[in-house]
């Protein structure tokens, strides 16, 4: 066995506002598996695209011993032009670890190769916190007890006008997963505002079928970001225990479906800390892998968030995933996938992502809140008075666009607000 | 007029298989086309040469 | 090693030398074929001869596959009526494609060899296309339906080499099928150094045709697209050159 946990997190946490029923459906949920639904079974109007992808990647992440590998292995790899599936596992693997600094140069010599030294700059908008998912780890869970908020499409506005004014030229939206609360519309009119103020949208929203992919691709949407959380399917089960997102296979096939709708790129990742963080980079780097194998034309990125402490439950962390490990794995991601996207996300430490920023990462968010409807206060420091939800995790670089770019320039970085003809 | 691999050969009238035993083509060695069209083996007997035909007879060589 | 097979289109090989039966005499095809150790052999499709001279057919071992070419085809639907010539001449379903445009260099055209690759596909037969080496053609040619691709390592008949080394390996890296160099492969060395980096066969005839003795050279071929396959599946050791610099540490900001 592979897997050598410090400790488990500990995330059950019982809101005193939820009702008696409620918490009863929570403890049943939480405590007794045949409660749940089968959680590899499609619901009914969920798209099946029949792709084989996700074979390939699960059955390459299951054989995946970590153990396996020797200094020889990494070293053969790090000394070869180019980095194939077996190479890349030897880079994850723990026989890596003394060679990280190796790694780091190799890496930073593919970044230079496809970027240069430039870094992209990017702001996540959260447009509503309501979700109808019990995924146990996260602020946003629909037993949390949290202040939940949706943007209307003129407070969606003026969010974006201030973040534009910021001089940020890419958004990515978000929404909770909540299909009823943040329905298709609603979405597609964020997609529209923010196609007039910015020149990329993304979006990161509940996995959708390619229709619905395809119209918000025709309102602005550009880039599709969906998080598998861990490619590892029995903890997949144990962490997703509600709702549409329990549903293991039509998430993992989110970023295919988006594809076939025409949409530019799409993102991929694990959250790292939830299983075997070696496993679950395998298998992200993988699914990016193989989908772009498959659709050549497909820009791809791979972000590689830790777990944090969220709202009511602050003893959440990442586990054994310290910073030499989260270095390893994105150092491992650059080599095996030099032509990547990497984001890292404002999760991590200023002086991190500035480190990994000079080695491999390429898109950097600045100017973040997880928050609802909060940037104006943010921005400018001046408070309306009006309500705002509540944030999805806690970040931990909360640098602004302007301070981010002066502090790229003095990494010697090229800070690229974007490069982004649209056609 | 017949014209076979490239010459004018006067056998309308007669079938391929007739024209064929008169000359020294290897009949297991070779296709046939007439007028763009592959002509199977077994229609050899059955296919009279006309007038105007373009007939053309191949087989291997070396080559890479 | 002897499960090392080459599949083409279902059709398992232990050989991965194809060998050419251009320019030189038939009676040096026998012992070619058998110092080559070759389990496939291109042919043309020509005019027959009215004369009964030698058959090519008469010359060629029984067992090894062949493989005729559309030589000759200026476009795609030329490379089709001579893939079903070849057919006609009942020795089965493999067709190398190779479409020429141009009479000076003698390049493949790609766009018309994708053309033709669809076609034949579909009409059942084995396609192995002879191209010049661009991912995105490769990339249609799988889709056509291709059983390999053949890209070429320098102009036909030049035995200059893997001049388009790089863009080879592309190819090798990306395309699900087998990559067989074709054209321009001069020397041993030189068919050793494709394997070695993963090409799945090696196509050579002019290096051959033109050696002092074309069995002699058929066995030296032999032994080098053996060698290169070997270290090819043994992995090449390499001495680690990087992270030789005295510059800072990259991953001097790690803490926690």
């Amino acid at each position: 066995m592979t897997e050598v946990k410090a400790v488990n997190n500990s995330f059950f946490v019982d809101s005193a506002y939820l009702s008696e029923s409620a918490l009863k459906k929570k403890h049943e949920l939480e405590n007794d598996p045949s409660s749940r639904t089968d959680h590899m079974k499609y619901m009914p109007d969920m798209e099946i695209i029949n792709s084989d992808i996700r074979e390939k990647v699960l059955s390459q992440m299951q054989n995946y011993d970590c153990q396996s590998y020797t200094a020889k292995d990494v070293e053969a790899s790090l000394s070869k032009d180019g980095c194939d599936v077996e190479d890349f596992k030897a880079l994850l693997s723990p026989a890596a670890e003394p060679y990280l600094e190796m790694m780091a140069k190799r890496a930073r010599e593919e970044t230079a190769k496809h970027f240069g030294n430039t870094v992209y700059m990017f702001t996540p908008l959260y447009i509503a916190n309501y979700c109808e998912n019990y995924c146990v780890y996260c602020g946003f869970n629909c037993y949390n007890h949290i202040k939940r908020m949706r943007l209307d499409p003129w407070q969606i506005e003026h969010e974006m006008k201030v973040i534009a004014d910021s001089g940020m030229e890419e958004i990515l939206l978000l929404t909770g997963e909540s299909p009823s609360m943040s329905d298709i519309g609603y979405i597609a009119d964020a997609c529209r505002l923010a196609r007039r103020y910015f020149k990329t949208v993304g979006l990161e929203i509940y996995p959708v079928n390619t229709s619905d992919y395809k119209y918000l691709h025709e309102c602005g949407a550009d880039y599709v970001t969906v998080f598998q959380e861990t490619y590892d399917p029995q903890r997949y089960e144990q962490l997703h225990l509600m709702g549409r997102k329990r549903v293991f296979p039509y998430r993992f096939d989110a970023q295919e479906r988006a594809l076939l709708a025409g949409m530019r790129g799409v993102a991929f990742s694990a959250l790292l800390g939830l299983a075997d963080f070696r496993k679950d980079a395998l298998a992200s780097a993988l699914h990016a892998y193989y989908l772009q194998k498959k659709y050549p034309h497909a820009e791809i990125s791979l972000s590689c968030p830790r777990l944090r402490p969220i709202i009511n439950n602050d003893r959440i962390n990442p586990l054994d995933v310290h910073e030499r490990q989260l270095c390893q794995i994105i150092c491992a991601y650059r080599i095996f996938l030099p032509f990547a996207g990497i984001t890292v996300s404002s999760r991590e430490s200023a002086v991190f992502r500035n480190g990994i920023a000079k080695i491999a990462a390429t898109k950097i968010s600045a100017g973040v809140s997880t928050g609802i409807g909060d940037h104006e206060s943010k921005y400018t420091g001046k408070d309306k008075g009006e309500k705002s939800g509540d944030e999805q995790f806690e970040i931990n670089d909360s640098r602004s666009l302007e301070k981010m770019r002066k502090d790229m320039q003095d990494e010697g970085l090229w800070p690229v607000l974007n490069d982004y003809l649209y056609v | 007029m017949v014209r076979i691999n490239g010459e004018e050969l006067d056998v309308a009238g007669s079938t391929l298989s007739e024209y064929l035993s008169k000359t020294d083509y290897d009949a297991n060695r070779i296709a046939v086309e007439i007028n763009n069209n592959i002509l199977p083996k077994d229609k050899y007997s059955k296919t009279v040469l006309r007038d105007g035909d373009i007939v053309e007879i191949v087989s291997f060589v070396g080559g890479g | 090693m002897t499960d090392d097979k080459l599949i083409i289109g279902g059709h398992e090989f232990t050989s991965r030398f194809i060998l050419g039966s251009g320019k030189y005499s038939l009676s040096l095809i026998e012992s070619a074929v058998r110092d080559a150790g070759a389990q496939i052999i291109t042919l043309a499709v020509r005019r027959a001869n009215t004369n009964k001279n030698e058959n090519i057919l008469d010359f060629i071992p029984k067992g090894v596959t062949l493989l005729p070419n559309t030589s000759g085809a200026r476009n795609a639907d030329e490379a089709v009526r001579i893939a079903r010539l070849a057919r006609e001449l009942g020795c089965g379903d493999f067709i190398k494609i190779e479409i020429m445009r141009d009479t000076k260099y003698l390049l493949p055209d790609n766009s018309e060899t994708v053309k033709a690759t669809d076609i034949l596909a579909r009409e059942g037969f084995v396609v192995m296309p002879y191209m010049y080496p661009d991912l995105n053609i490769a990339r249609d040619l799988v889709n056509a339906g291709a059983s390999c691709v053949m890209p070429l390592a320098s102009p036909i008949g030049s035995n200059k080499g893997l001049e388009t080394k790089e863009f080879i390996k592309i190819l090798i890296d990306e395309i699900p099928l087998p990559v067989i160099v074709d054209a321009g492969i001069g020397r041993p060395s030189q068919a050793c150094e494709a394997m070695e980096m993963g090409a799945a066969a090696i196509m050579a005839n002019t290096a051959l045709a033109t050696a002092g003795d074309v069995a002699l050279m058929a066995s030296a071929f032999k032994l080098a697209i053996e060698a290169g396959r070997r270290a090819y599946l043994a992995k090449l050791g390499r001495v680690l050159t990087r992270g030789a610099s005295a510059s800072d540490p990259l991953t001097g900001f790690l803490h926690d």
